[in-house]
């Protein structure tokens, strides 16, 4: 089945220059030299692709809040930071087809007027870092970027920038104080960094998985990319499964595919107890669903938000019915807490107690008050810091004690317990 | 001694510099060459970088405190990032931790007498489908078992 983003995953050799030109690739590039940078603009808004990176906003709407005329460089950073606890997939994109994601920089800059792009990779990254960097070199000796590439007139740089060790550096405006040499701390917005960005400038940020799509769309149309998916959800998505389940790995899929149908056909089932208690379907910060739920869900932004939760990057994690709930939602805690950037009070503090209150009452038991308390806290973080980290606790947080009661009741105190 | 970039490195650091519109981006960069030359980041690389690129070295200091992976103070020759974040303790990474615990005596966060080994739990790593998993140094190895440890560390103790 010929898809979108995976189509070279298995073919020996997939991150090289001259396999990539032997199936396909720069194919586009002479498409967009004949067309008008909006034109291509268009045809992205065309075929409704939204953010792959978490938040879902659409690409060729965003690319359309670049201010015209401002005489000012335009910059492109894209996001390859993957730092979201589940999730696994660019670093697929980024191993084994990178010249796809620079085929896809270079539509992206062209539409948007950009000549310097950045590709802002996390610093664990090794492999994926090597892959993607010989493959900007190698399209630099072959007049793929740098000045005047194809022969087309048109000048691009692109960087490979190194993080070193925080997720925070994800969040795109983080992304972008950290390209600038600076601690990743996120910017209050607005101004939003389509208006002023990385050094000042107007700047678009995107997931690898978004740019790696549009290839395709200027290759077959906007059309033909909407031929997957739903009608609002367009197109196809990957998933990067990990847990309980008999074959992890990274699944392209189209979007409204059946959450059951691919646990069972692509991830070959659930392993461990073969009982499903929990998925958590777009990465650590959203909302937890039941195996109810998770039973009777599309993989698909209008399904999801039905069932409370989000499609996000993508990053699913599955739990089997042996799984304690306090226990995953403690793990995950402890994330949080250590990846605040400790800007914002309730983020900083609200992250570290519930870290701490709920490692003790997993080590040594709780009570009705401690849950009460939790949601309290969840309450006074949410959408009272700069950026969503504390949301991304909040919103597990909530949704772990509302869906799974038991798994916490089970850990009260005795003399709780017997009120209770 | 004060520390000096290696003459290529620093020519390294000046195309570096030309990449960025400003001297201060290539800060990231710098200090990741200045790491892998010298180790870690002692107070004196970090000033050394600091002039290099003609910006404070609070606002260096500043930089190398926030990043998990910028060190300053020598680890092991071997470091050993071992993930202990959701998808990798369904997979039971704390067995692979307690092992390398008991067996090779390695303490978190602390460097083995011999300067061999140090152990870091970290979180997560993208490698989430194939856990339990770590990074020794760069390299990321994955699905592990005690045996596949044992087989590993063998290996690093003949290194
Ligand atoms: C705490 C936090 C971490 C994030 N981490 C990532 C990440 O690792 N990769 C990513 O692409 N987007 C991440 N995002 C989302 C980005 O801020 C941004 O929305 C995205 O990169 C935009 O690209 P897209 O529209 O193509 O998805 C994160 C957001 C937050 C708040
Ligand atoms: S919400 Fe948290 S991570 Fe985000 S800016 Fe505030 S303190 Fe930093
Ligand atoms: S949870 Fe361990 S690599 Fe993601």
């Amino acid at each position: 089945m010929t898809l979108v983003l995976t189509n070279r995953f298995n073919t020996k050799d997939s991150h090289t220059l001259k396999v990539f030109e032997e199936s396909g690739g720069y194919l586009s590039i002479e498409k967009i030299f004949k067309m008008k940078p909006e034109e291509v603009t268009e045809e992205v808004k065309k075929s409704n692709i939204r953010g792959r990176g978490g938040a879902g906003f659409p690409a060729g709407v965003k690319w359309g809040f670049i201010p015209k005329g401002t005489g000012k460089p335009v910059y492109l950073a894209v996001n390859s930071d993957e730092s979201e606890p589940g999730t696994f997939k660019d670093r697929h994109l980024l191993e084994k087809d990178p010249h796809q994601l620079i085929e896809g920089i270079i539509i992206c800059s062209y539409a948007i007027g950009c000549h310097q792009a950045y590709i802002y990779i996390r610093g664990e990254f090794d492999l994926p870092y090597r892959r993607i960097q010989a493959a900007v070199d190698e399209a630099y000796a072959n007049k793929i970027l740098g000045k005047n590439i194809f022969g087309k007139g048109y000048d691009l740089d692109v960087v490979v920038h190194r993080g070193a060790g925080a997720y925070i550096c994800g969040e795109e405006t983080a992304l972008l104080e950290s390209i600038e040499g600076k601690r990743g701390n996120p910017r209050i917005k607005p101004p939003f960094p389509a208006v002023v960005g990385l050094f000042g400038c107007p700047t678009i940020i995107n997931n690898v998985e978004t740019i790696s799509a549009l290839p395709f769309i200027i290759n077959k149309g906007a059309d033909a990319y909407k031929k997957w998916g739903t009608e609002k959800s367009t197109g196809t998505k990957l998933f990067s499964v990990s847990g309980h389940v008999n074959k992890p790995g990274v699944y392209e899929v189209p979007m409204g595919y059946p959450l059951k149908d691919f646990l069972k056909n692509e991830c070959g089932g659930i392993s461990g107890t073969g009982t499903l208690k929990a998925v958590i379907v777009g990465g650590s910060s959203v909302p937890v669903m039941t195996a109810a739920e998770a039973y009777s869900v599309n993989l698909d932004y209008e399904s999801l938000a039905e069932k409370g939760t989000m499609l996000g990057s993508g990053g699913m994690i599955v739990m089997d019915d042996s799984v304690d709930m306090l226990w995953a939602l403690t793990n995950l805690a402890h994330f949080y807490a250590h990846e605040s950037c400790g800007q914002c009070t309730p983020c900083r503090e609200g992250t570290g107690w519930i870290g701490k209150i709920l490692e003790r009452f997993l080590r040594e038991g709780g009570t009705q008050q401690d849950l009460d308390l939790l949601n309290e806290l969840c309450d006074s973080m949410q959408g009272k810091t700069i950026c969503v980290l504390a949301d991304a606790l909040a919103m597990p947080v909530q949704s772990f004690i509302k869906k799974f009661p038991e798994d916490f009741k089970r850990h009260f105190k005795k003399a709780a317990k017997s009120a209770a | 001694m004060s520390f000096q970039f290696t003459p290529d490195n620093k020519s390294r650091l000046d195309d570096l510099v030309k990449k960025y519109p400003n001297k201060q981006a290539a800060l990231l960069p710098a200090l990741w060459m200045a790491q892998r030359q010298n180790g870690y980041l002692s107070l004196e690389v970090q000033e050394h970088i600091a002039n290099e690129l003609g910006i404070s070295p609070v606002h260096v200091h500043g930089v190398v405190t926030f990043y998990t992976m910028f060190k300053q103070k020598p680890v092991g020759r071997f470091h050993l990032q071992l993930c202990r974040t959701l998808s990798c303790a369904l997979c039971g990474c704390e067995h692979i931790v307690a092992h390398l615990k008991e067996k090779y005596k390695l303490k978190e966060g602390e460097i083995t007498p011999d300067g061999r080994f140090s152990l870091e739990l970290v979180e997560c790593l993208a490698s989430c489908g194939t856990g339990p998993m770590m990074q020794v140094n760069e390299a990321y190895f994955e699905g592990l078992t005690i045996e596949k440890v044992d087989l590993l560390m063998q290996k690093l103790m003949k290194e």
